[in-house]
């Protein structure tokens, strides 16, 4: 075994016994911050001393057994500077009763302890890019150097980003706890933006150079059947899971060869992953079942899921999936749903009907250098035959496009609907 | 990368409790951390069939199979970063059988499924 592979093999037990050891060490400390640098120190004794031991049989009992110690010594440290010499020696020996059997490490179910940690990570009061590199470094087990590729990011920026974070968590003295009724959903609704950020940052990536970007939506869709499993009453949480699953289950069929992206209506349904829209409609149902059909992730879910179930482009039931943009947008005033429900009822209703609800966003200065405005508007007017229009609609999306793939395509559609309005 | 992890024994008895409790343990663990995606045990080979085409020949041969050493038992289905966290992962489910069912000898198979 090389230094190189020996690294990377002890990478992935990190990654698979690192929410324990901090939700552990949390649970000792009290400081999720400090939980979160004993761990790391952890980490780094691994990687000094593996290589040359090889990987002990139960590293993630080594991997405890460590930061344990570090954590006992950190409690020591702090008692004597508190001058409480005399309650040392009790407090650690409850310490050491209270510290699980390493041995039984599986008999831990940290579901609740986790959830309190992501709430923590992904505290509103921190911006969303620091909750984002704190939940993968966290719940991930990604370290700085791998977020920061992820995010086509210095590694300083990163590193800045957490340690900030660490001391506005340190600082404020929030409460490490699971939040409930009300205060949970709203601190919920913080914790899925951060998944869903850190899936579309690697869904926009589709086939980046660096594997990694891409694997920001592995991360997520991970950091989503946790939440799933650990918050199975939250509706909102499975309808998350759903969109995110049922997204993915196009990546292969959204590039074509020479990585030119391919739009969801003319990609070969045959590679879309079934797998995975089972498991995205089972999410969805259950997010249903949970009386939650009109949450955020959820409708947006069902929308993908009708996609998702039709078996050709032409098979798609255009009707519901206007009827479910209009919920989305009773839920939410965005302009860019409401121009989503445009093409769906361009397609379900015909143009003119499309063109009626595009018209209006025209002055909508939310909307104001989106090259896909022109473009929607751009298709309907073609489908009218009024191409001198939709040639105007096209050249204006073209300029506004600021990749060179989407620019091209935009001058080619302006180019077509040139030639048809010269034809007789 | 999502893999597929197959396990063949040639032991034809049923798990110790005590191995059939810390593999339960280990996948609830594992669908909670979001890595397991799917599983399964499969049941005696008296219950399946080949169906092999030998010298361009298509035959069907019912279950049990004489000839067969090594058996599968169940499957899993993982979701993980690389094959490192899938070696390590197969590791610790093949530490349990150590630890919980002396003298039992078998190999866990992982293979990384074709795709993007």
């Amino acid at each position: 075994m090389t230094a190189a592979d020996a690294h990377r093999a002890i990478l992935a037990v990190w990654r698979i016994e690192q929410p324990r050891l901090i939700t552990s060490l949390a649970r000792m400390l009290r400081d999720v911050p400090l939980a979160e640098d004993l761990t790391q120190e952890a980490l780094l004794a691994a990687l000094e001393r593996w290589p040359a031991t090889g990987v002990p049989e139960r590293p993630g009992a080594w991997l405890m057994a460590t930061a344990k110690h570090r954590a006992l010594d950190h409690l020591r440290r702090r008692r004597m500077l508190e001058h409480k010499h005399a309650m040392v020696a009790r407090d650690l020996e409850d310490e050491q009763q209270a510290m699980p059997d390493l041995d039984s490490a599986l008999d831990d179910d940290i579901g609740d302890e986790l959830l309190r940690l992501i709430f923590t990570a992904c505290h509103p009061r921190l911006p969303r890019e620091a909750r984002a590199a704190l939940a993968l470094r966290m719940i991930c087990g990604l370290t700085t150097e791998e977020i920061a590729r992820a995010f086509l990011l210095p590694a300083a920026t990163i590193a800045q980003r957490i340690v900030r974070a660490k001391r506005t968590l340190s600082e404020s003295g929030l409460a490490y706890e699971t939040p409930r009724g009300e205060a949970l959903s709203e601190r919920l609704a913080s914790v899925l933006e951060v998944v869903y950020l850190v899936f579309n940052e690697g869904y926009a990536a589709a086939r980046g150079e660096d594997w990694l970007r891409p694997q920001l939506c592995n991360e997520a869709l991970r950091m989503g059947r946790v939440l799933a499993s650990i918050a199975p009453h939250e509706p909102e949480a499975h309808g998350l899971l759903a969109l995110m699953e049922l997204n993915a289950s196009r990546t292969a069929a959204r590039t074509d060869a020479a990585g030119e992206p391919i739009l969801m209506l003319e990609q070969n349904r045959a590679l879309w992953d079934q797998f995975q829209i089972r498991r995205g409609t089972q999410a969805l149902g259950r997010a249903c079942a949970l009386g939650g059909a009109g949450g955020f992730y959820t409708l947006q879910a069902a929308i993908i899921a009708c996609h998702a179930e039709a078996r050709t482009a032409g098979d798609t039931d255009w009707s519901r999936i206007a009827g479910l943009y209009a919920e989305l947008a009773a839920l939410v005033r965005s302009p860019i749903i409401e121009l989503n429900r445009a093409v769906a009822v361009g397609m379900a209703q015909g143009p003119q009907a499309g063109l009626s609800i595009v018209d209006p966003l025209m002055g909508e200065p939310a909307l104001k250098g989106y090259h896909l405005l022109p473009s929607v508007r751009g298709d309907l007017l073609h489908r009218l035959g009024r191409y001198e229009e939709a040639r105007a609609a096209f050249e204006a999306a073209a300029a506004l496009a600021g990749n060179r793939r989407e620019h091209d395509l935009l001058r080619r559609r302006a180019a077509a609907a040139a030639a048809a309005a010269m034809s007789p | 990368m999502r893999f597929m992890y197959i396990v063949t024994s040639a032991h034809s008895g049923s798990p110790t409790p005590e191995l059939l409790d810390a593999m339960h343990k280990l996948a609830d663990r594992e669908i909670k951390a979001g890595r397991m995606l799917d599983s399964g045990g499969l049941m005696p080979l008296a219950t399946g069939a080949q169906v092999r085409i030998t010298d361009g020949r298509l035959s069907v041969v019912d279950g049990p199979f004489v000839e067969a050493k090594e058996v599968i038992g169940g499957y899993a289905i993982f979701e993980l970063p690389g094959k490192e966290e899938a070696v390590a992962a197969a590791v610790e489910f093949m530490q349990l059988h150590k630890d919980f069912m002396p003298g039992w000898e078998g190999t866990c198979e992982l293979r990384a499924f074709a795709g993007p």
